[in-house]
């Protein structure tokens, strides 16, 4: 079976990526992903906001007692700590590029435009093969609308690209009014790959201690479903590539997505819950399939059931609409917008 | 003639510049004011500069000075050029090295920078007592007046070392020198290869130790030959002068700056001449051309060479014409006929006249001038030239104190001023923690860049480590700056703290004229009235240009909260106008991107907001043409203080130190315990406040405040009859006393803020609230109130101890405090342990403190916090050294013993006089409990009353000891740098001791108290000062060495994670009837963390094994148990959660992420294998211990 694909212009070996989690912390874990079969690396996120205010509490810490007493006017050593808080992601970032052959993208998410052009630069240069943007964000801000949203996402995509040669994608969160035109939107804006969708991390509150807790959960494949149909939307709507990730759990929620037009598709929760290893897993299970189905080729079989481009897209709304919706309905669940 | 990179530095970089190129190997240990010179060294060495061989120096960090001066002696035998760099005692501890080295001719180096020796109290300041100690080793002493003269007389001394094979130390004035800011051009490479020939180090290193040629150094000889041997030196020594004029020759041929061995400058014909060395002279040779100036006929000898001492050239050198000479010593040699340098002048311009080569003798006098830092001005210069002029001008004098005793000293004017007016002189009076140092230093080295310009910087701070004030002395003018004094009027004083006009005198240094910038915490409008009357009349009597601005709010706006420095440099440099205002932008700018730039962009981003939001905010504050404030400032100390504290300590606070007469000062060192209490020192605005309504009472927020400002009583309700309206008061919530109320006080004045208390109460009464039981809160509307509630709380009776339970956090809550209000940082993670301490044998305790942060905010002046209890009792305290105090505990110890014993057979003899039944019950009590305790002290007290009106020796040597009876507990306490480091040998020979003596080590795994140097606890992947690239090491297991010995009682504690274990750790140590070790966790403003947050790291410390907490108690394997209880759980989580969480670890993950990770592996398994052995050692049989052997009565 031939796995290749391409995604945001690199040719890849395979189409499972391994996205941004605690696994691409070290070198060694982005080796073992590159071994299991992965096509790509994305690591894990550089949140440029915690970095700044690390660095902000690191100054505080340090300063407030330098040259404040005689026989002691600092209490560190003048230790080089490189430009600053973003230095040990980049090193990171340039040791697992030389520890694999595969293309490792860096993720970014940025606090400023500044920061978002300057990481991004600087990513760049440390060797990331793409980079993926990630303004991940919960708009708490009631003040802000959703058209300022939107606004600062092409924004932030125009900002990166005007800086970086290397390919951009974008990981989106699955909370827009109009998840497609602002998928077009940044599509014209230059992006080369939007990546549906992220997900958010909800703190929990705990009943007994009346406290509050990050919470952290794995994905789940029922939670596949709305990434799978906005890939099946979009296939041939954009020039974007298509990364679908969420839900992944075995070969066959690879296939849905490839069918429903992703170009890659990418997991976390199935490799942090069976470990690296198991990316071989998926992709053994695929190619399985593929040959069941006799697919020589992922292209063979990618989009198949996309929503399909020659569906006038007035048709699509008006005259075909009760057909497409239907059909729509039956292949991808009840949450299509209703009139 | 070669160029020169012109900098703005200060002493101790310009000679560590110079030693480190010229050497192989630097053997370093820290010791105030010389610790940036090894510092920088060691730094340099991490990042891998070459010296001029084009190696990279090897940098070690010995574990005491006595053991730098070993390595150093070795490496030199060895055929390395080695040097090291020290003071004060950290010299003395190198003479037994000094004097082999010496001995057997080695070319050597040894950077001072001089410090005052401990005698009756320990000083971190500038003389040369220490180097004068070392005068008689053989060494030759070199000294440097200026930071130019440092880095210039460096190069000579290492240059001449090689040439006569003696070595040198090079000497320059602690603080005044070391700490001295001042722009100098540097010598670069070629010159110091120019004068450091490579055929000399070749020769050098011929002169080791090597198997190819092998010889015998070092041996031992016999009454025949010692003698001559040790003559046979005299030729090197003769000829060592001569040469060091010859290497000040070639730099001056290289450099243009020309020295010698004996200066004169004055006039050629001068009849009265002072002979001085070190800084002083610069100042005494500026005064000499002024008073020549106007007519006087005085000169100055400057001696640069002590030792071998040029007889020939101070003769030579003293004008014929001089009538008097003035020998001035920066020391003190008490019982002496005079002062060394004295001595010296006298021998040599005696010996010349005997000769003939001096054709009459002038009158010769020495006078001391300078301990410890002391001024030395102009005025005091002038002082002495007038004494001179006497007909009978004094001998022995002092100048710059007023000695009422011995009558010493010498009258002078202090308003004589010599000051250049083109020099510009600036004042600025800051706190520590708001920057204004950090941006003095970099506002004169933006000064000093402009070749046309001069800069000097000089910084005094406090003695305290939280909320103290810092001054900064800034001159800059068109010519070189020769004044090594403090500015006494400044044409500019910024004063940076609005309260510290009204703490210190701000004004009195402003020039009549000149400018006062004031951070005001309020409108512009609103300044004026703010002021006290006495400063507004100073203002007004000044005709002072005001200028005012909110700095707090403009830094908080950029996020800088509590950082204003920046906001008031750009004032400065705006009102001054010292150079164009966008240009000063530009540059102040530019120097934070170089301060700031490795600490990240935001930072750098956030203080240039600072920079550009500053000027709009400044405001010119309207004088009127009088005073109107009805407001005095409150006097430093209240009326109800002691005598002493109002007279002496007072004027000590209040910066009038200087003025206190000799007759003020006690004679032995000895000062009153417990002047802390009168020292309101008022440094936070946000205070803890409690909520009676939500206290649980259980005691914690006591139990962990590190400045003992919370306290807790329980009384009967009736006493609440007298109370303030705002007098808190809950019921007491303990069971059989219903009718009693408790209340928790938080003495205001004295909080810090730290908000350890908040972090420790485990009550939050709203559910999902942050708010606790108690808070902090803005008391600045409240404080009166609150200080009159403290009034009342102090009338209440302390809880009797014996009804108190010792055993529970809970109970130990209404013990006394006597250890209070130190001035150790705020959240001072040890200074809870030595509370502790005072509450639980406070009345009963001896403390041998060792040097270092301890002995500094327990015993610096002017106020300590040890105290004393309503019976007069408390902690006697004492700092013998930094090196020996285990040793010096230990002799305590013996001395209570001999006492004890003493008074017991006393006591046996005197049976019939005082009662057998009484006598056996005092000998045979049981004195553990506190309850036995009060009853053996009722005891003694009744036996004293029996022998009242005894007369006879054995009553008198009864009555001299009888205290002894009630049993003492003498602790000895000190931190990691003490007991793992340079006490390390006696603290091993005292747990070996058998003793009934008990040894507290306060663990911040860093020397903390000289900034933050790796000692042997240090731990593996911390990044320290001399360990910068990651500690490869792993600490040391001190509890472990302790239990090897079978007979010390062991604890590993940490008041943030157990405070209960803390508790009964300390109770079962001191009852134990043997030694005993403490081991305390610290947490440490030197471990980068939010203070406030230390009691939760001490929990992951604990949790991740890092710290485990056990107690080995050899009493239970008597029992036939296992004694070695591991008292804390599993580890919950991995190291990596703990120590990342602290910036010292964080530091090695950015600089080198990889090694970063290599260290973390290997720390992580030194602590799972140390956990492994820790729990199997939990679960051995009894007899698999060593057994405790030794003899008992």
């Amino acid at each position: 079976m031939d796995l290749h694909t391409s995604y945001l212009g690199l040719p890849l070996r395979s189409p499972l990526l391994a996205s941004a989690s605690p696994l691409s912390q070290t070198a060694d874990g982005v080796r073992e992903l590159a071994d299991a079969g992965v096509g790509a690396v994305v690591l894990y996120s550089l949140f440029e906001e915690q970095i700044r205010l690390q660095e902000l509490r690191d100054f505080e810490v340090s300063a407030m007692h330098e040259d404040s007493f005689g026989e002691a006017t600092s209490y560190f050593p003048e230790v080089e700590l490189g430009t600053d808080g973003a230095t040990p992601y980049l090193k990171h970032l340039e040791n697992c590029v030389a520890a694999v052959d595969i293309p490792v993208i860096a993720s970014l998410n940025g606090s400023s435009l500044d920061g978002w052009s300057d990481m991004a630069k600087r990513m760049e240069s440390a060797g990331a093969a793409a980079i993926e943007v990630n303004p991940y964000a919960v708009p708490g801000n009631l003040d802000v609308s959703s058209s300022g949203i939107e606004e600062r996402h092409v924004e932030i995509v125009q900002t990166v690209k005007a800086a970086v040669g290397v390919p951009v994608a974008m990981k989106l969160s699955p909370f827009f009014s109009a998840t497609g035109a602002m998928c077009r939107q940044l599509d014209e804006a230059g992006v080369d790959g939007l990546v549906l969708f992220n997900r958010f991390l909800q703190p929990d509150i705990d009943i007994e201690t009346l406290e509050v807790h990050p919470a952290v959960s794995l994905s789940a494949p029922n939670e596949a479903g709305l990434a799978r149909t906005w890939v099946a939307i979009l296939r041939g709507r954009v020039q974007a590539s298509l990364a679908a990730t969420t839900g992944v759990e075995t070969g066959a929620d690879v296939a849905k997505y490839l069918l429903a037009g992703a170009d890659v598709v990418m997991t976390a929760s199935a490799l942090l819950r069976h470990g690296p290893g198991y990316a071989a897993v998926l992709l053994a299970e695929l190619a399985a399939w593929m040959e069941r189905k006799q697919y020589a080729t992922v292209d063979a079989f990618r989009g198949l059931l996309a929503v399909g481009t020659g569906v006038d897209a007035s048709g699509y709304e008006r005259a075909g609409y009760v057909a497409a919706l239907t059909h729509a309905k039956e292949t991808y669940g009840d949450f299509l917008i209703r009139d | 003639m070669a160029t020169a990179d012109r900098v703005t530095i200060d002493g101790n970089e310009a000679t560590v510049n110079v030693a480190y190129r010229l050497s192989e190997l630097c053997a370093i240990y820290p010791i105030t004011p010389s610790s940036t010179m090894a510092e920088l060294a060691d730094d340099w060495a991490a990042k891998k500069r070459t010296n001029i061989f084009g190696t990279i120096p090897t940098v070690i960090e010995m574990q005491s000075e006595g053991g730098a001066a070993g390595a150093l002696h070795g490496s030199l035998q060895g055929g390395a050029l080695g040097t090291t760099f020290t003071a004060s005692q950290g010299l003395l501890l190198m003479i037994p090295n000094m004097y082999k080295i010496a001995g057997e001719l080695t070319s050597a180096v040894i950077h001072v920078a001089a410090r005052s020796l401990a005698a009756q109290g320990l000083s971190i300041f500038g003389d040369h007592q220490d180097v004068m100690a070392v005068r008689q080793t053989g060494f030759a002493l070199l000294s440097s007046g200026s930071v130019q003269e440092a880095h210039d007389l460096a190069l000579v001394a290492h240059a001449a070392t090689l040439r006569t094979r003696v070595p040198f130390v090079h000497f320059f004035d602690g603080f005044r020198t070391s700490h001295e800011l001042n722009t100098i051009d540097l010598l670069d490479d070629e010159v110091l290869k120019a004068l450091i020939p490579e055929s000399l180090v070749h020769e050098h290193r011929m002169r080791s130790l090597s198997p190819e040629r092998p010889f015998v150094r070092g041996t031992a000889q016999n009454p025949d030959v010692y003698f001559q041997a040790r003559e046979t030196v005299n030729p090197f020594y003769a000829r060592t002068p001569g040469i060091v004029q010859e290497c000040m020759d070639l730099l001056a041929e290289q450099v243009g700056r020309a020295y010698h061995l004996v200066e004169y400058a004055g006039d050629p014909e001068a009849e009265r001449v002072v002979v001085v060395m070190g800084s002083g002279g610069e100042t005494v040779e500026e005064t000499v051309n002024h008073l020549n100036a106007s007519g006087e006929k005085v000169g100055v000898i400057r001696v640069r060479l002590y030792r071998p001492f040029p007889v020939a050239e101070l003769v030579a050198a003293l004008p014929r014409t001089a009538k008097v000479v003035g020998v001035l010593d920066r020391t003190k040699e008490p019982g002496s006929n005079g002062e060394p340098l004295y001595l010296d002048a006298v021998a040599a311009l005696s010996g010349a006249f005997a000769d003939g080569t001096l054709e009459s003798m002038p009158r010769i006098v020495g006078g001391r001038y300078g301990l410890s830092s002391k001024e030395f001005t102009p005025a005091m210069v002038a002082g002495v030239y007038a004494a001179l002029a006497q007909e009978r001008p004094p001998t022995g004098f002092t100048i710059g104190i007023h000695d009422d005793v011995g009558g010493t000293s010498l009258d002078y004017d202090p308003a004589f001023d010599i000051e250049d007016d083109q020099t510009l002189r600036a004042v600025f009076f800051g706190l520590g923690s708001d920057g204004t140092v950090g941006a003095n230093k970099n506002t004169i080295k933006i000064l000093g860049e402009d070749p046309n310009r001069f800069a000097q910087a000089y910084f005094v701070y406090d003695s305290k480590k939280s909320g103290g004030s810092t001054i900064s002395h800034l001159r800059f003018g068109p010519h070189p700056i020769k004044a090594p004094y403090l500015v006494n009027t400044a044409g500019f004083v910024g004063c940076h703290h609005f309260g510290l006009i009204d703490k210190l005198d701000v004004l009195g240094l402003a020039r009549p004229g000149g400018v006062l910038l004031l951070d005001a915490p309020m409108a512009a409008g609103e300044v004026w009235d703010a002021l006290s009357r006495q400063a507004q009349e100073q203002i007004v009597a000044k005709d002072l240009q005001v200028y005012a601005i909110d700095a707090g709010t403009v830094a908080r706006n950029a996020g800088l909260p509590g950082r204003t420095n920046t906001v008031l440099q750009t004032c400065f440099f705006a009102i001054s106008g010292v150079l164009p205002r966008d240009e000063a932008i530009e540059e102040i700018k530019k120097s934070i991107r170089k301060s700031y730039g490795r600490r990240g962009q935001e930072v750098v981003r956030r203080n240039e907001a600072a920079v550009d939001a500053a000027l709009e905010h400044l405001h010119r504050i309207e004088v009127p043409d009088e005073a109107s404030s009805q407001r005095n400032p409150r006097p430093i100390v209240a009326d109800d203080a002691p005598e002493f504290v109002k007279s002496v300590t007072a004027a000590m606070m209040g910066g009038r130190g200087d003025a206190l007469p000799v007759s003020a000062m006690p004679v032995d060192g000895t000062y009153p315990s417990g002047t802390t209490k009168y020292e309101k020192r008022r440094i936070s605005d946000l205070v803890a406040e409690w909520d009676p309504k939500g206290c649980i009472q259980c005691g914690n927020c006591a139990f962990v405040c590190p400045h003992s400002v919370i306290r807790s009583k329980f009384y009967p309700a009736v006493a609440l009859d007298a109370a303030p309206a705002s007098f808190e008061s809950a019921p007491l919530n303990a069971a059989g006393l219903p009718e009693s109320r408790y209340t928790l006080q938080v003495y205001a004045e004295d909080c810090t803020g730290c908000g350890l208390c908040v972090e420790a109460c485990p009550v939050t009464p709203i559910p999902g609230s942050s708010r606790k039981a108690i808070n902090l809160t803005d008391v600045t509307d409240s404080l009166d109130q609150r200080i009159e509630n403290v009034g009342f709380f102090e009338t209440i009776p302390h809880n009797e101890r014996a009804r108190v339970d010792f055993g529970t956090v809970r109970g130990a809550q209404f013990l006394e405090p006597l250890f209070e209000f130190s001035g150790a940082c705020n959240g001072c993670g040890e200074t809870p342990y030595l509370k502790l301490l005072s509450q639980l044998f406070g009345d009963r305790l001896t403390v041998a403190n060792a040097t270092g942060c301890s002995s500094i905010y327990g015993g610096n002046l002017p106020t300590t916090p040890w105290a004393r209890n309503a019976q007069g009792r408390g902690p006697a305290w004492s700092n013998s050294l930094f090196e020996d105090n285990a040793e010096f505990g230990l002799g305590l110890q013996m001395a209570s013993d001999l006492h004890t014993q003493l008074a017991q057979q006393r006591l046996s003899a005197m049976r019939e006089e005082i009662g057998a039944a009484l006598v056996d019950e005092i000998l045979t009590a049981p004195q553990i409990r506190e309850s036995e305790l009060a009853a053996q002290r009722a005891r003694v007290d009744e036996m004293l009353r029996r022998l009242e009106g005894v007369e006879g020796p054995m009553a008198e040597d009864l009555r001299s000891v009888a205290d002894h009876l009630v049993r003492r507990s003498v602790w000895i306490v000190g931190g990691d740098g003490w007991a793992y480091d340079i006490g390390s040998g006696g603290l091993d020979h005292v747990l070996a001791s058998g003793r009934n003596v008990n040894i507290l080590v306060m663990d911040t795994e860093v020397y903390s108290n000289t900034g933050g140097q790796s000692s042997k606890a240090t731990p593996i992947a911390a990044v320290a000062k001399f360990a910068s690239a990651g500690k490869t090491i792993a600490k040391k297991d001190l509890a472990l060495q302790a239990v090897a010995y079978g007979s010390v009682y062991v604890a590993r504690v940490a008041f943030g994670a157990d405070p209960q274990q803390t508790l009964r750790a300390f109770r079962e140590a001191e009852a134990y009837d043997g030694t005993s070790i403490v081991i305390a966790y610290s947490h440490c403003i030197a471990h980068g963390i939010e203070m406030s947050k230390g009691l939760e790291q001490q929990k992951r410390a604990v949790n991740s094994a890092h710290w485990p907490l056990m107690r080995y108690d050899p009493k239970v394997r008597e029992r036939g148990q296992n004694p070695f209880f591991l008292d804390s759980p599993r580890p919950t989580i991995p190291l990596s959660d703990y120590i990342y969480k602290e910036l010292r670890y964080r530091m090695l993950k950015a600089s080198a992420p990889e090694e970063a990770e290599r260290l973390l592996e290997m720390a992580q398994q030194a602590v799972d294998q140390r956990w492994a052995t820790y729990e199997e050692m939990a679960t051995r049989e009894a007899a698999q211990f060593l057994p405790d052997s030794r003899k008992k009565d």
